[in-house]
């Protein structure tokens, strides 16, 4: 019999046009393809040509239809007209939303600017913002690194100019053994899952470091379930094993860091510090000459080993003090296993196996090259052993020690800025020296002193008025935590609700949902955010909120300005900013309007132009108060940092043939759109490796605007930053810190790195570590509850291993009872057996409140979804001092909602509980709920 | 034609790779996304902001933990969507002829305009590779995006189903498995490719890639112990390494 | 498998139906005129309505025609043939004998065999499936056609042939259960082979593909609590087989047969919602379910 079968088209029309531009779901940046029929959004996928997802694209990206459809979305200005929290709004004009918002900030501006508290969450535009708020004058700017993973950003950045992520990546390409520690479906999403597919393939060997073997750690060839908090202890361990086996690249060590340079021995001011000649050049002795020399002379081989005598002292270089710390028994494996839930023949295999491929398996790339001390090199050595962290180990009160520890493992081992190994992407490297210091001073009517936000060099930099009080509403870059390169996010309601360092009149935030799962202390926010104060009005007196959508924070505001959906704006994500390098090439991106928004909502930025040309800002505006820009999209193409430098490097100049440094060029926003949304500069060939200390890369950047001139730099093994901290604890210095954190200082702020049980007062009876992940189809999303993400994850339960599932006679679906120092839960429970023993975990921001999200009140995310966020508090239980201590890094101050310990106990039968707890009142929906069904195809 | 070709001229399909997988649920919502738009009906969401939301998909992420005898458990996320099988029941149980293997490529399709809903072809199915959609009450499978691999409109290189092309971990392989020397086939060899329960008698033509071994470190520590002999037991005894093995270094004095 | 009403009424009703056809177009009971008209529009009630309701569950039951096609393959398609088949050859014979007092002998014989054939072709639906083993026995059709003729020979007044036939339904029903109890664990598949990992250890489901729920799930997944299964099988058993059996023996007229006959398919409705709620498909080994 012939089979007849049904001819079908398998060549159909794909869509009317492709417009490209950049997708927003989560911080990743990448490429995307939208497909449009008859002008509507019809497909979505990745763009193959673009340097961050080659045309891959995750869950989150392909949904992001149903972001721009979502029934959540904010429809106009709001004005609120119910008592706070309640969501109950009235629409308003633009007009009189501006109206309204230059009426509050303008009056602060003339009198006291730090009145205003201005705040971003996921914010793609800060280099925009913060010039916002610095043209405003108030001293009172971040975004949400500080509760995010701040550690792993200045921890990278004071040890080697860069960490992981944004600043760079695994040489892909070549590595042969990559290691993860604590990262779970978090940071740099598709380009890790490429990466780790790349070395799949090649069959090479993954470790991962995680007390959740969910995710990447799934795929891990060796899972280490380690107890949460102690990676640090791991890392040293291995420094230990490494150091006493001689595995450990000394040539590297010698040419690269801080290794041989000498320290200062003579009691005094300058203990500890570097030895410097007269042009402030830290000091080795030349193993040549055997002479004292500046670190970059030409022809200098710095040696390791050599001491300096002088005037009866012995100055002896970084190297002698890290063998005397690290091969301390103190760090044997067999001292720190129990610590870590790590057998010590397991820690020795794995430092075994870092030694066995970063020697044996060293490889060369035939590339030429000339270091920064003139000398040319026909190859590039490849240490194929690469590494990556993100905010596993960053979210501890430890975490800044252990990302040193983690950064300092990588040099000993000769891996980054080599081939196979670590790989940093444009701007970066950048050492600390090319980054701002922080600015703080505030003079009403006056744009601030400099930028907000930057590396402190020492006391003198910190962030103190006159009388030594903190200058910042969040307290960062204070003596509680002197490093706070984000700033302090999670502590701006508290302090601005306590008065503590002094009130503020309004609070303005941009997509950062905290009075929900962006706040440790969930209900204590909500409750600051309502306070009132004898004369009946509210203690933070006023709120202004930006969002697309319908969040917990709306109903918490008192004005909202609605954001428009990523596929409806201008946006730049910049060199200036945060720009979406790869290791081989300098690169930024843009998004535009690719579809025209169907409500009275405007992009953020430019609502915020047109803020600032309303209250004629300086830096906004000429002399004669003609606004310079008229919105979002007319500053990025015409505005200029410095000469020839703007928020976009592409297409420069008159003719657009300019790349880095060039005029504005009207054209620009056109040529990238028709370049795919995106620009890429590569970096030459034999300038793709050695950055730091490559004359052709550093000449490259030079060209490119990324600096002004050739910066290179030795990574900082030893850090003398913190060491002047420490220092101004001894008593040295003008700045002294108050007696009850001198101790502390000197302890916590160590110039190599350390690791510390973090403060366990208040834990008594608590010992279950507790942790949370993002889902993957969910990680740093921002926006509404998607129709179809949220049937992956429309609820979460709470993990728990099978040890203490028998424990506690818990069955899957059985309830249990989650108690912390500050806080109580009830939620479901699943069983996990690839789990720490003693540890329990959830996917984070699944929980929904009633009412928000224009979800139906009985909603799975707001019956079954939880937060562990009520779980967590922004102090540390009280010791009975009379102090509260923040629960957070006192490096950095980096919230360390990673540290929470929990018991947990079977709650009553299923049948009888209903729904998670705590349950809180319903907000009323400004937007109402959503459609029942969907069936959205937009062709025919 | 609910009759199965004796044979067919190509055995297009996946090769999953389970030891690649994250579980990341992209191919999940591309899949979903495109097949929405494109052939056939739309995949409806029901409740879709509501307390009991379901929609069909024809690809979903399944994952399970593994219990070794000996060692840590391991989770392995395991993506299943319609294997396209040799021997197919769903095509021979379908009443109207709506389900057919095509004699092309063996792609497993629903000709929905003759699809009574009757279910049948699901219940037959041990993959769970078929769901009913509720809007359009026609059967809804994996098409192996018939209207991506031929399509003269799109790049010769994306002229593969979605879920491959979006796979960010490269976990998901698309080729002919009745040629020896694809890409596909060589990869089934090298690695030990298998099916989902053989026992069925349903010849899958997409293949599953096992995991790797795990967890197998310390298992080598007889190899690596030697390269971490100790130079030195002090920190004194260290520097005296230290300053001979600075000497062997490419300028040093030695 | 989700217990669709349709499905329970569809084969509860058509099984009867095409049972009482089987034995009218044998000539049993030998009736013509009125009478005839009477046992005729029972059956056809039954058979009709069944197939009727086996529509219910279509997404699109305007396009059942389609069904025809496939005869080939398709024990479904198999199964329409069949039924319309019966129906129309058992329509004349009806006809002859209700109007014409004449019975074509074998236009009946040809029925008969058409109406077995229909219960066996439906039984064949849920026989050939693999991914069901409790379905996938020899004695499923056995079960069906045991029910049916026992049914028919109910319904058809054939008091003796009925106790007969409910008892060997009755025993068939009894070894149904006893073999699908174990059918699942003997099938071989099991999460190790519908995941192939089953040789690297013990296989677990740890998250479902989607929190949600979905037309999987539905469909196949069905618990029903041991003990509530227990309880049903006696109180199905005592109704389709015990009950009509003793009212048969001691109360074989009019009244009693009616009570019979509603107790027995009281009892049908009862075992078939069983052998749908209790059957358990392999694709709930991806979700840890059965």
């Amino acid at each position: 019999m012939t089979i007849q079968q049904p001819k079908i088209d398998t060549s159909p029309k794909v869509s009317d046009e492709i417009r490209q531009t950049t997708c927003y779901m989560c911080a990743c940046r990448c490429g995307i393809n939208v497909h449009m029929k008859d002008g509507k959004v019809a497909y979505i996928e990745g763009n193959r040509n673009h340097p961050v997802n080659k045309g891959v694209l995750c869950a989150k990206g392909s949904a992001g239809i149903m972001q721009v459809n979502a029934p959540s979305r904010l429809k106009a200005p709001m004005k609120r007209v119910g008592p706070r929290g309640s969501g109950e709004f009235e629409e308003i004009s633009w007009d009189e939303a501006l109206e309204i918002a230059a009426g509050w900030l303008e009056p602060i501006r003339k009198d006291s600017p730090e009145k205003l508290a201005f705040f971003t969450g996921r914010d793609q535009s800060q280099s925009f913002t913060s010039f916002f708020a610095q043209n405003f004058g108030t001293p009172n700017y971040a975004a949400h690194g500080g509760f995010c993973s701040v550690n792993m950003a200045a921890g990278g950045i004071y040890t080697m100019g860069g960490a992981f992520w944004e600043f760079g990546q695994p040489d892909w390409d070549h590595t042969k053994l990559f290691m993860l520690f604590g990262v779970a479906e978090d940071h740099d999403s598709n380009p890790i899952k490429i990466g780790l597919g790349k070395i799949k393939a090649r069959g090479a060997r993954v470790i991962g470091v995680n007390p959740i073997r969910s995710g990447y750690n799934a795929i891990a060839d060796d899972w280490v379930g380690i107890t949460p908090g102690t990676d640090g202890l791991f890392i040293l361990s291995m420094i230990h094993v490494l150091l006493k086996a001689g595995k450990i690249d000394l040539d590297y060590l010698s040419r690269y860091t801080n290794a041989p340079v000498l320290i200062n021995a003579s009691e005094g001011p300058e203990k500890g510090l570097f030895l410097r000649d007269a042009d402030d050049k830290p000091l080795v002795i030349d193993r040549v000459t055997g002479e004292l020399t500046a670190f970059d002379k030409p022809g200098v081989r710095p040696d390791l080993s050599a001491t300096y005598e002088t005037d009866g002292v012995t100055h002896r270089p970084v190297f002698h003090d890290m063998v005397e710390r690290y091969m301390s028994d103190e760090y044997a494996p067999e001292a720190v296993a129990d610590r870590c839930g790590i057998p010590a023949q397991r820690i020795r295999a794995i430092a075994g196996e870092l030694a066995r491929v970063a020697f044996d398996e060293a490889f060369e790339l035939d590339k030429e090259w000339t270091d920064f001390r003139g000398e040319k090199h026909t190859k590039m050595i490849g240490r194929p052993v690469s590494m990556h962290s993100m905010r596993g180990v960053s979210a501890h009160a430890n975490g800044f020690q252990t990302c040193r520890a983690l950064h300092v493992l990588q040099i000993i081992l000769g891996t980054v800025e080599v081939p196979g190994g670590f790989r940093f992407k444009p701007p970066y490297p950048k050492p600390v020296e090319a980054h701002p210091a922080p600015h703080s001073k505030v003079t009403p009517d006056a744009p601030l002193d400099g930028p907000h936000l930057g590396f402190v060099r020492g006391p003198e930099n910190l962030a103190l008025k006159e009388d030594g009080s903190p200058a910042r509403i969040d307290k960062a870059f204070t003596w509680e935590n002197p490093m706070s390169s984000h700033g302090l996010m999670h502590m701006v309601i508290s302090n601005a609700h306590a008065g503590d360092p002094y009130k503020i009149d309004t609070l303005f935030m941009y997509m950062a949902n905290m009075s929900w799962n962006s706040s440790m202390n969930t209900k204590g926010v909500m409750e600051m955010l309502t306070d009132k104060d004898e004369s009946g009005e509210y203690v933070i007196p006023r709120i202004i909120y930006s969002d697309a959508y319908s969040s917990e924070m709306v109903a918490y505001s008192d004005l909202i300005l609605p954001d428009t959906t990523y596929l409806e704006r201008h946006d730049c994500i910049s060199l200036l900013d945060r720009p979406i390098c790869e290791a081989d090439a300098a690169a930024d991106a843009i998004r535009w309007p690719v579809i025209e928004p169907d409500r009275d909502v405007r992009g953020f930025q430019t609502a915020l132009v047109q803020l600032a040309n309303k209250m004629k800002l300086p830096g906004f505006t000429h002399e004669d108060g003609s606004a310079k820009w008229q919105d979002y999209a007319d500053y990025i193409v015409n505005h200029e940092r410095k000469p020839g430098i703007g928020p976009l490097a592409g297409f420069r100049g008159e003719n657009g043939d300019k790349e880095g440094r060039g005029e504005v060029n009207p054209e620009q926003l056109d040529r990238y759109i028709e370049n795919g949304g995106f620009y890429v500069a590569h970096i030459p060939d034999g300038a793709d490796y050695y950055k730091p200390w490559n004359t052709s890369y550093q000449n490259w950047a030079v060209d490119m605007g990324i600096y002004d001139s050739p910066q290179p730099y030795l990574f900082q093994l030893y850090s003398e930053p913190m060491r002047k901290f420490q220092l101004a604890a001894e008593g040295h210095g003008d700045r002294q810190p108050p007696e009850h954190l001198r101790e502390r200082i000197k302890e916590k702020l160590d110039p190599m790195p350390i690791w510390y049980e973090t403060d366990q007062q208040g834990n008594e009876g608590f010992t279950v570590n507790a942790l949370t992940q993002r889902p993957m189809a969910m990680y740093h999303s921002w926006g509404t509850q998607n129709a179809w993400l949220r049937q992956l994850h429309g609820r979460n339960p709470l993990y728990v291993p099978t040890k203490l599932m028998r424990e506690h006679g818990l069955q899957d679906g059985d309830w249990a009872k989650v108690t912390s120092p500050h806080g109580e839960i009830t939620v479901p429970v699943m069983e996990m057996a690839a789990l720490n023993d003693n540890t329990v975990w959830t996917w984070n921001a699944i929980g929904k409140r009633k009412g928000a999200w224009a979800l139906e009140e009985d909603a799975p995310e707001a019956t079954k979804g939880f937060l562990l966020n009520h779980l967590i508090h922004e102090l540390l239980p009280a010791k009975g001092d009379g102090m509260r201590w923040a629960n957070s890094d006192p490096v950095t101050g980096q919230a360390a909602w990673f540290d929470l310990k929990v018991k947990i106990e079977k709650a009553g039968a299923p049948e009888d509980l209903a729904e998670s707890q705590p349950v809180f009142e319903p907000i009323k929906s400004p937007v109402g709920t959503g459609p029942k069904n969907l069936a959205w195809k937009v062709g025919k | 034609m609910t009759q199965l070709p004796q044979s067919t001229d190509r055995k297009m399909g996946l090769v999953i790779d389970l030891d690649t997988c994250v579980g990341c649920h992209a191919c999940v919502i591309s899949c979903k996304g495109w097949n929405t738009e494109n052939y056939g009906a739309p995949l409806s969401d029901q409740d879709a902001y509501g307390s009991d939301p379901s929609g069909t998909f024809l690809n979903r992420v399944h994952s399970f933990e593994v219990q070794p005898e000996q060692g840590h458990a391991q989770l392995v996320h395991f993506p299943k969507s319609c294997l396209h099988c040799e021997d197919a029941p769903c095509v021979t149980v379908c009443p109207t002829g709506a389900s057919y293997k095509r004699v092309e490529d063996g792609i497993v399709l629903v000709n929905e305009s003759d699809c009574i809903g009757c279910g049948l072809c699901a219940w037959s199915c041990p993959y769970g590779a078929r769901e009913l959609d509720v809007t359009e009450g026609v059967m809804k499978k994996c098409t192996l995006c018939v209207d991506r691999i031929y399509n003269e409109n799109l790049e010769e290189v994306d002229r593969v189903p979605s879920c491959v092309r979006t796979c960010p971990a490269g976990a998901r392989h698309f080729g002919d498995l009745g040629d020896p020397n694809s890409e596909v086939s060589k990869l089934v060899d090298e690695r030990g490719g298998m099916d989902l329960m053989p026992e069925m008698g349903t010849k899958p033509v997409n293949k599953y890639l096992p995991p790797r071994p795990k967890d197998t470190i310390e298992e080598q520590i007889d190899i690596l112990a030697p390269l971490l002999a100790p130079v030195a037991e002090e920190p004194q005894g260290f520097m005296g390494w230290l300053d001979k093995a600075l000497d062997k270094l490419p300028g040093g004095n030695a | 498998m989700h217990p669709a009403p349709s499905v329970i009424v569809f084969t509860t009703l058509s099984g009867l139906g095409f049972g009482l056809l089987l034995f009218l177009g044998l000539g049993y009971p030998d009736v013509t005129g009125w009478v005839a008209f009477v046992f005729f529009a029972i059956a056809y009630a039954l058979a009709v309505g069944g197939l009727m309701a086996s529509t219910f569950h279509l997404g699109h039951p305007e396009r059942a025609m389609k069904a025809f096609t496939q005869w080939r393959s398709s024990w479904l398609s198999r199964e329409g043939w069949c039924a319309v088949i019966a129906l129309l050859v058992m329509a004349p014979y009806g006809a002859g004998l209700v109007f014409l007092d004449t019975s074509y002998t074998a236009l009946g014989l040809i029925g008969a065999l058409f109406s077995l054939l229909t219960v066996f072709t439906t039984s064949m639906i849920y026989t050939q499936l693999k991914t069901i083993p409790r379905w996938n026995m020899k004695l499923t059709p056995a079960m069906f056609l045991s029910f049916s003729i026992a049914g028919g020979a109910l319904l058809a007044g054939q008091v003796d042939a009925a106790m007969i036939l409910l008892a060997i339904a009755a025993l068939v029903q009894l070894a149904y259960w006893k073999q699908g109890d174990s059918a699942f664990a003997n099938s071989g598949t099991d999460m190790g082979t519908a995941t192939g990992l089953g040789s690297r250890g013990k296989v677990r489901a740890f998250e479902p593909p989607h929190t949600g729920t979905n037309y999987l799930l539905r469909e196949f997944v069905h618990v029903v609590g041991r003990k509530h299964a227990a309880k049903l099988r006696v109180i199905s058993f005592t109704l389709a087989f015990v009950l009509p059996i003793l009212i048969l023996l001691l109360s074989p007229h009019h009244f009693g047969a009616l009570i019979a006959v509603l107790s027995h398919l009281a009892g049908i409705a009862t075992s078939r919602w069983l052998f749908f709620a209790q059957a358990e498909h392999v694709v709930g080994l991806y979700y840890g379910k059965r």
